[in-house]
């Protein structure tokens, strides 16, 4: 019997696609119209993870702030952290010292690293490619080791602080970075020889999920799914924040705007982020990691023990929080999948009285109706992969 | 008026009374425009060569209750990329009369955030062509990042809803049989 038969009664199917399904990484639920497996209309349902982030932050100090941005984007965390502290010293007007920013620079591509491997990992082991997907997730666990090793913890950092940092790079670190390039270079190699040329993964990556250059800067995307379509838009090229000026990296640009254009600019990225972080180790400066301002920087802790003013400085900071003097700014960094930004309002308080995050995954939902009409239910799965929608960022 | 760039004098000589003030604080350069005919300056501001903010970046909203008034201030955040400037555009907006220009016609990125700042703030956005909550439900009550939406408030629990049309069996039987009329008829 063909499928275009006439006299088959056809009607338009609805189907809910989640909130529980294993390629909704998160929890998001796709209300599809369908026709036979063609998508013909997605709405898409978000919110599920929503949680007041916004609000939390209103009753949180300056610097308790800064563990909830950690739990936006969970897979870069650092990358959270130093674009919330660089719009809050902006309000400060403060600029941290040279180590600092390399240290920001150097933690923020390993977020990057860590962010683009698993969301390429995934995105392939759900396509079938498992053995991709463990390979990726190995070279992860290596960068999670290393941010482990330098700030505690594997997803939740909190490493960043408002004028510095937590403390500075361990002993080792250089070192440790090394031999895991070694490693990853050789995990991605051996991925690029399993997938990038694989005839099966070429034929669920490839015209797949497109979206015009037009098209895309119309919905306002950003990152990988923006550059695949081959506009030049880069938060580190093209408003150079900390010392990204000083390096020498590229960035990678797709032409066809199709799934496979943003897992190579997503492979791209790897490989440019360990380049950046090999030059910023090399040229990495010796000093302070913290500003030398007492407003904005805890007290050292035989201060607080052996004087009343270290005592009273200590219990003031944590207490009241610091205070930021009145006024609103914006400050966007590279986040992993796009400008990750930060609008804060002031009234010089020791809270913010209005935090916004520009969640880059949240605006490329907005988008992903358009990528996904026309194509097969199953073109879903890579489509939504390669916008690593992360709920803890998206829904907030 | 406080000194300004040539790009914010600019755009005060392109769009004249409809620019209330143009600062510039930490570097950034924020104008502050009239409520009134906010789509037609947002085309200048994007389809000005000389301008050309063709990116819209962000959409949210501050409530400055009991602060200021007009209560609330929804915030644009542009992107020229090719001169690579941005701009943050602020309107005031009273409580009595809680409606803005969509952007949708021009950015359909806008689609996304105007109805974040509908469901955040309870701030409507005209000829919005789907205006519906997004990060929260249908039956929420209030607009949670009011200033005066404690942060404690508790919602009602909600009934389960009814979805009309979804349930498969019955489709699934309908169309088996429809199936089997026409069978029938060909033989």
């Amino acid at each position: 019997m063909k499928a275009d038969n006439p006299e088959l009664p056809r009607e338009i199917m609805e189907l809910q696609m989640g909130p529980s399904h294993p390629a909704t990484h998160g929890t998001i639920k796709f209300n599809l119209k369908l026709e036979g497996e063609k998508v013909l209309d997605c709405d898409v349902e978000l919110g599920f993870l929503h949680r007041g982030f916004d609000k939390s932050c209103e009753q949180a100090t300056w610097t308790q702030v800064i563990p909830y941005t950690d739990r936006l984007n969970y897979a870069s965390s650092l990358i959270n952290n130093v674009g919330y502290a660089l719009a809050v010293e902006k309000l400060i007007g403060a600029e941290t010292p040279p180590r600092c920013q390399y240290i920001r620079v150097i933690i923020s591509e390993l977020a990057r690293l860590f962010d683009h491997l698993t969301c390429c990992g995934m995105a392939a082991s759900e396509l079938g490619a498992i053995t991709v997907g463990f390979y990726m997730i190995e070279a992860r666990e290596l960068i999670i080791r290393i941010i482990e090793n330098l700030t505690g913890a594997r997803l939740t950092v909190t490493y960043v602080r408002i004028g510095g940092l937590k403390h500075d790079l361990p002993q080792d670190f250089a070192e440790r970075v090394a031999a895991a390039f070694t490693t990853i270079r050789k995990l991605l190699d051996d991925c690029d020889r399993l997938l990038s040329r694989n005839r099966i993964f070429l034929d669920r990556m490839a015209n797949v999920g497109v979206i015009a250059k037009e098209s895309a800067l119309d919905h306002s995307l950003t990152g990988p799914i923006l550059r695949a379509t081959g506009v030049d838009y880069d938060v580190r090229k093209a408003f150079p924040y900390l010392v990204y000026d000083k390096f020498d990296f590229e960035i990678p640009l797709g032409s066809h705007g199709d799934n496979y254009d943003r897992f190579l600019c997503r492979l791209g990225e790897i490989q440019e982020s360990m380049k950046i972080v090999e030059q910023a180790l090399r040229q990495l400066p010796v000093g302070p990691v913290w500003i030398d301002d007492a407003r904005f920087v805890l007290p050292e802790k035989e201060k607080v023990y052996g004087s009343i003013e270290g005592l009273m400085h200590h219990f003031k900071i944590i207490m009241e929080g610091i205070q930021v003097p009145a006024g609103e700014t914006y400050s966007a960094v590279e986040g992993g999948n796009g400008e990750l930004g930060f609008y804060i309002v002031s009234d010089g308080g020791g809270k913010p009285y209005r935090l916004r995050v520009r969640p880059p995954c949240f605006i490329a939902m907005g988008a992903f109706a358009e990528m996904i009409k026309g194509y097969m239910v199953a073109d879903i799965v890579p489509t939504f992969g390669m916008i690593n929608m992360i709920g803890g960022e998206c829904d907030r | 008026m406080a000194e300004t760039s040539p790009q914010l004098q600019h755009i005060q000589g392109k769009l004249g009374a409809k620019v209330l003030s143009a600062s510039e604080p930490q570097g950034d350069q924020v104008v502050a425009l009239d409520r009134a005919g906010l789509r037609e300056s947002f085309r200048l501001l994007k389809e000005d060569p000389e301008l050309s903010f063709n990116f819209l970046s962000d959409i949210t909203a501050v409530d400055y209750w009991q602060k200021q008034e007009p209560r609330f201030e929804v915030v644009y955040q542009l992107v020229s990329l090719q001169r690579r400037r941005r701009l943050r555009v602020r309107v005031s907006v009273p409580e009595s009369d809680a409606v803005v220009d969509s952007l949708t016609p021009l950015w359909r990125g806008a689609n996304y955030l105007e109805r974040e700042v509908w469901d955040l703030y309870g701030i409507r956005f005209s000829d919005h062509p789907d205006l519906r909550r997004i990060l929260l439900y249908d039956e929420f009550i209030g607009h949670p990042l009011r200033k005066d939406y404690p942060v404690n408030q508790c919602q009602p629990r909600v009934p389960e809803r009814h979805v009309d049309g979804t349930f498969v069996d019955e489709r699934s039987r309908n169309k088996l049989l429809r199936l089997q009329k026409t069978l029938a008829k060909k033989n």
